[in-house]
């Protein structure tokens, strides 16, 4: 790799990074205005024009908080729970492809920061990683409550990785590459998975929200039951730290969602588009950076369904979330499996 | 047991429909209610820029008034507590002095006279019992809130209208 390429792609990188960071600073204002719409009220609107500053005001309350930790907590790990969390959780927009490539001066930039070809299995074994976060956090506490959030986490995920793993591979049949830029270069045009995998993405759709510990999932953090769950313990920027990986989870499991699901970032009548330009170079930068933006539309509009879900539904009860897990959506998914594999056969014996 | 009325309905605890099992319809009809009120006109006040409309004959922070040469009407006659159902009202009574006739309309006034807001309940009797039309409940103030008890007890300098500076030109 020349040294012009390393130069883009660490640029590339950082602004990855930090349009990750930004959109999980956001999130946090959305989702109070969100809430606030739902709910017939107006939402924060003093810190800045429409409110736009709440979520700086709110990262400095927290960071001048006393940084308080319990005396009988396991002070290493109580410091690095939230730091797994928060690292696990920027970890994995690494692989997601967020366009296609840009050709500046003759060089050829994918708009992908590591183009690996186990795309998938990364993203999955990163996620699962984000559990130890929640786990080393609330047993450090050395707290009742902390500890039971932190079980019933581990449990959760556990449980609905196994549907989210299954209703997957029903995709990765179809397309048959754990890339995740070969899985998004296969659906161009308006050739989404979605059309051939309704059910699937249902599934994957539910394991998602249980995996990023939202509502009706938020078991692990429900404030009625549980003061808090794992992070009962927490204040300061340590409990921003958890708050805001959560958002970066959204944001991430949008994305993925996105590229596995929804064609990434091809849109209807992208050949048209780039066959109406003649210079090819520029119609193929064109062609891209609206990919780009079709693609954080997608992100974007997955963000909000997280909220609209959140503010719509009450939470599961814990046995109700373990049989929809284990006696539902785990069937479901390997029927699905099975649906796919017959529609395979049935379409190589036809054509 | 015989029932008092024939309004109660008998509860039929039935099977549930395989759409009513399956969830996501009644998750999809959740989502459609939460949107509609997404859209709706919100109910905020914005309050320090708006405030709420309020009535003709709405009952707010008492004031003192005085009259056309800007003497002071009441005459500590005691009515306005009498009347009080909260006795949030004390005063007491002076005798006027030579010289201060554009002070005090009568021979009597109120020395002293205060009204405990956290007592008062705005009932406007005060205002109703008062023969010289002394004490009236305003229409456009309120008692705001405050950090201490003592600050609640409103004396003469919260309470007698400020002289008219026009007057004086």
């Amino acid at each position: 790799m020349e040294s012009v390429d390393l130069l883009y792609k660490a640029i590339y990188i950082l602004a990855i990074f930090g349009i990750t960071l930004l959109i999980a600073t956001y999130s946090t204002y959305f989702e109070r205005k969100i809430a606030a719409f739902i709910q017939d009220r107006v939402g924060p609107n003093r810190a800045g024009p429409a409110g736009l500053l709440q979520p700086l005001a709110d990262a400095g309350k927290l960071f001048f908080k006393e940084d308080f930790i319990p005396n009988k907590a396991s002070k290493a790990l109580f410091i690095l729970g939230p730091g797994i969390a928060m690292l696990v959780a920027t970890m994995s927009s690494a692989v997601v492809p967020f366009g296609d490539k840009l050709i500046i001066g003759g060089h050829e930039i994918n708009l992908i920061a590591i183009d690996v070809n186990i795309g998938v299995l990364y993203v999955f074994g990163v996620v699962s990683l984000g559990v130890y976060g929640l786990m080393v956090g609330g047993w450090a506490s050395n707290n009742k409550f902390s500890l039971l959030g932190a079980i019933r986490a581990a449990s959760q995920n556990i449980s609905y990785e196994l549907a989210m793993g299954l209703s997957l591979i029903a995709v990765l049949m179809l397309s048959g590459t754990l890339s995740l830029r070969e899985i998004a270069e296969q659906q161009s045009g308006f050739n989404w998975n979605i059309w051939y995998q309704p059910l699937g993405f249902i599934i994957f759709l539910v394991c998602a929200f249980a995996e990023c510990n939202r509502t009706p999932f938020d078991l692990p953090e429900s404030e009625a039951e549980l003061i808090g769950g794992y992070h009962t313990e927490y204040g300061s920027m340590k409990l921003g730290m958890y708050l805001f990986a959560e958002y970066i989870n959204i944001f991430v499991a949008s994305a993925v969602m996105a590229t596995l699901y929804f064609g990434a970032y091809n849109f209807p009548f992208m050949e048209d588009l780039r066959a109406a330009i003649s210079d090819p170079v520029l119609a193929n930068n064109v062609v891209t950076i609206v990919g780009l933006v079709a693609m954080f539309t997608k992100i974007f509009l997955f963000i909000f369904f997280f909220m609209w879900v959140r503010w719509t539904l009450p939470r599961f009860r814990y046995d109700q979330l373990m049989k929809l897990g284990w006696q539902i959506l785990i069937p479901l998914a390997i029927l699905n499996i099975m649906l796919t594999g017959g529609g395979i056969l049935l379409k190589e014996y036809l054509f | 047991m015989e029932p008092l009325s024939n309004r109660s309905k008998k509860v039929q605890k039935r099977e549930m429909t395989f759409t009513e099992r399956a969830y996501l319809p009644a998750i999809a009809q959740g989502l459609g209610i939460t949107l509609k009120h997404f859209f709706k006109k919100k109910a905020t006040v914005q309050y320090p820029e708006q405030t709420r409309e309020r009535s003709d004959v709405w009952r707010g922070l008492h004031v003192l008034k005085r009259d056309e040469n800007g003497a002071e009407r009441c005459t500590a006659c005691g009515l306005c507590a009498v009347a009080c159902p909260a006795e949030a009202i004390t005063m007491t009574a002076g005798e006027r002095k030579a010289g201060e006739e554009h002070l005090y309309r009568e021979e009597k006034y109120a020395v002293t006279y205060e009204v405990n807001m956290l007592r008062c309940i705005f009932c406007g009797l005060c205002e109703e019992a008062c023969p010289k039309a002394a004490i009236f409940l305003q229409d456009d103030k309120l008692a705001p809130a405050r950090y201490e008890r003592d600050e609640f007890i409103y004396g003469k300098d919260r309470l007698v209208e400020p002289l008219k500076t026009t007057e004086t030109k």
